[in-house]
């Protein structure tokens, strides 16, 4: 008995040992590296999805260097199907996220403190593709249809635009969308959600069984949101609000990593075939073809921007905010209930940044872009 | 011979062994090929549009988009993964993908393994451990991955320790480790109390401690209930981590390509299986590895039968 006692006080002590030792370890994280002007400042970009010709700009911007000439080492984190960018961000997980401001304004309403610092995207890139012969010419014909959509806050442009026609979710079936565009192929869709640069490519690049060739542009109609009131602004850089207003290292930090960036999308406006390559070489599964094609229409969603790359155009934000506030989902949910504070956007940082390159003989507004034309091959190869 | 005549015969099962192993291994393969075969007559006969009855989809369909021929996947896999240069056969890029996922299972599995085996020890050692324990192990795997996941990364990308820096695939490992611990726990439990009343009070009668017990009776008892367990906790260890891959965002794994893939599935139907099927041969290796482990721990399994 005495000696089973002495071997568990022993073994405790021996644990007890390891868990003081351990956590005397974690003691020397705190020591900071050293200041010197030489050391490239870390940073961590949360995309919103997997690396693919979306974030063309960013990968970029790495590849070619900008964000090392800009003093900071940058690692890019693709998302997988559970990590939500701004919510990333506000933990403090990383730095900067990339998201489209509908679901950020959601987040920011929940308590996200996150500020859009540029608005990278100045269109919106969503798409509601139906057949030719389907009838379904415009929102307003959504009525009793079979209306795909990715729901996960891909799918607010769908109801605001149908808010905006008189409709709400219950005058059409919503049918939850997978990664791919089968279930419109098969017919179980009438009227799918698509981006412009990615899935409505999916359709292009697949086969018709009937005739033993690639669909066409001709069988489809294509109801582009950006015409509608249902348009919201996509793609753009979200700061740590709180960081922007105290820390004055992260204010500058901004305005080079911004600079960068705008660096890295000019680069993918004039080469597209190089930022294709360089995304494919970033870790996109995505065939040449079907890189290039997101390449080029991703750089249509941004170029030409009339204020500069970037730049939050307030009648295009208020535009998205009135839009959030009139969508109802299936559920019922609505998106926000209220306008979110001035600290939803800044085009402080963004403003410097465009200043400081365009001083440096950068094209920040894109005048002189014009896309390429992009074949499809079968498979996006 | 039967199956009951093959079990009540141990020691001629261990003289067959060559020609045993030989036939499982036909069976095995007879096994893939009566799936295919299935596969494609179903894709022959059944409807294209499939069967729908009232909301409810009965029977898939069998349209070369949902039903690639077993040709065409096979062929896919010997093609390259996308014209890109440079790019690597699909097959490669499979298996490249499974090693990976297959290292971080298996680093989950070893984690789950220990943590299952101290909870089962601390379990076994207190009564009142074991009352305020399990049912919390038993909690612990209703919480959803998709809202532990994201939380497990997000702790993980704020650990360091000197220049111990939390890497991404870790957090994957965790999650594996979270599926894998349960069975062992419970299992291994089971097993250490498993030891009959009279074997406990002979060595209660050589004054035998807690230890000496533990060491020459309850854990040589307990390996007939540890086999299995081990093999489950293989098996979810892959799943956690086939899951997590997905939902953290990881690349690289199998994960990854599952839902890559899944998104080139319009335009390219058989790639999509390809992940799917080195998903499968991933569980098949995970669980034999641990069935390798048992023949090392042969003479404790005379309790087992058939397992």
């Amino acid at each position: 008995m005495l000696n089973r006692t002495r071997r568990f006080a022993t073994i405790s002590a021996i644990g007890l040992t390891a868990a003081l030792a351990l956590s005397a370890c974690t003691a020397p994280a705190d020591d900071p590296g050293t200041d010197s002007p030489d050391e490239l400042t870390p940073i961590k970009l949360q995309l919103q999805w997997l690396p693919q010709g979306q974030f063309a700009g960013y990968f970029a911007a790495q590849e070619q260097g900008f964000f090392e000439e800009a003093g900071l080492e940058v690692e890019i984190i693709p998302s997988g199907g559970d990590i939500v960018p701004q919510d990333a961000l506000a933990n403090g997980d990383v730095d900067y996220a990339i998201a489209w401001v509908p679901k950020v304004l959601g987040s920011i309403e929940v308590g996200a403190n996150v500020t859009n610092i540029a608005q990278i995207f100045q269109r919106s890139g969503t798409l509601q593709v139906a057949w030719a012969d389907s009838g379904i010419d415009s929102v307003a014909d959504f009525e009793g249809k079979k209306i795909g959509s990715w729901g996960f806050g891909n799918e607010w442009e769908i109801f605001a635009a149908m808010a905006a026609e008189g409709l709400d979710s219950t005058t059409v079936e919503i049918i939850t969308q997978d990664f791919n565009m089968n279930a419109f192929l098969s017919g179980d869709i009438d009227a799918a959600q698509a981006m412009t640069y990615n899935e409505y490519a999916q359709v292009l690049e697949s086969v018709n069984p009937d005739t033993g060739e690639l669909y066409t542009a001709d069988d489809l109609n294509v109801i582009s949101y950006e015409e509608t009131v249902g348009a919201m602004l996509q793609d753009a850089i979200w700061a740590d609000t709180d960081r922007l207003e105290s820390d004055t290292e992260y204010q500058e930090t901004t305005v080079a990593f911004l600079k960068a960036v705008i660096k890295g999308w000019v680069f993918a406006a004039e080469n597209p075939e190089e930022a294709a390559q360089i995304t494919i070489d970033a870790g996109s599964g995505w065939g040449p073809s079907h890189e290039l094609w997101m390449v080029n229409e991703t750089n249509k969603l941004i170029w030409p921007a009339p204020n500069g790359i970037g730049y939050i155009d307030e009648t295009a934000f208020a535009d998205t905010v009135a839009a959030a506030l009139s969508a109802v989902n299936e559920t019922g949910a609505s998106l926000i209930t209220a306008e979110p504070p001035a600290t939803a956007f800044t085009n402080e940082y963004i403003e410097r940044a465009l200043a400081e390159l365009e001083a440096e003989g950068f094209d920040i507004t894109g005048d002189s872009f014009s896309p390429i034309d992009v074949e499809l091959l079968e498979g996006g190869n | 011979m039967t199956d009951a005549a093959t079990l009540l015969a141990p020691p001629r099962r261990r003289h067959a062994g060559q020609g045993a192993r030989l036939r499982a291994a036909c069976y095995g393969l007879l096994g893939i090929l009566t799936l295919a075969a299935v596969w494609e007559l179903y894709k022959g006969l059944g409807p294209v549009d499939g069967l729908v009855v009232g909301d409810i989809r009965v029977l898939p369909r069998t349209s070369d988009l949902a039903m690639p021929h077993v040709w065409d996947m096979i062929a896919r896999l010997f093609e390259p993964v996308t014209r890109a240069e440079g790019a690597r056969v699909l097959w490669l890029e499979i298996v490249l993908a499974a090693g990976l996922t297959l290292g971080i299972a298996a680093a989950g599995w070893v984690v789950g393994v220990i943590v299952g085996m101290a909870f089962a020890l601390i379990m076994q050692r207190w009564i009142l451990a074991e009352s305020a324990l399990l049912p919390w192990i038993v909690l612990s795997q209703t919480v959803p991955l998709i809202a532990f996941a994201p939380l497990v990364k997000s702790w993980g990308s704020r650990i360091e320790i000197g220049a111990f820096e939390w890497q991404d695939w870790m957090s994957v490992a965790v999650i594996a480790s979270y599926l894998a611990f349960f069975p062992v726990a419970v299992g291994a439990l089971k097993g250490l109390q498993s030891p009959d009343r009279l074997h406990l009070e002979l060595l209660h009668t050589y004054s035998a401690g807690w230890w000496p017990t533990m060491l020459h009776l309850r854990l040589p008892a307990a390996v007939p209930y540890l086999l299995p367990a081990l093999r489950l906790a293989a098996a979810n260890a892959v799943v956690g981590a086939v899951v997590a891959e997905v939902s953290t965002g990881l690349q690289g794994g199998i994960g990854r390509l599952v839902i890559q893939y899944a998104g080139q599935a319009s335009g390219d139907p058989a790639k999509a299986w390809a992940p799917i099927f080195g998903a499968i041969a991933l569980g098949l290796i995970a669980a034999g590895s641990v069935a390798l482990l048992g023949l090392l721990v042969k003479d404790y399994r005379r309790t087992e039968g058939a397992a």
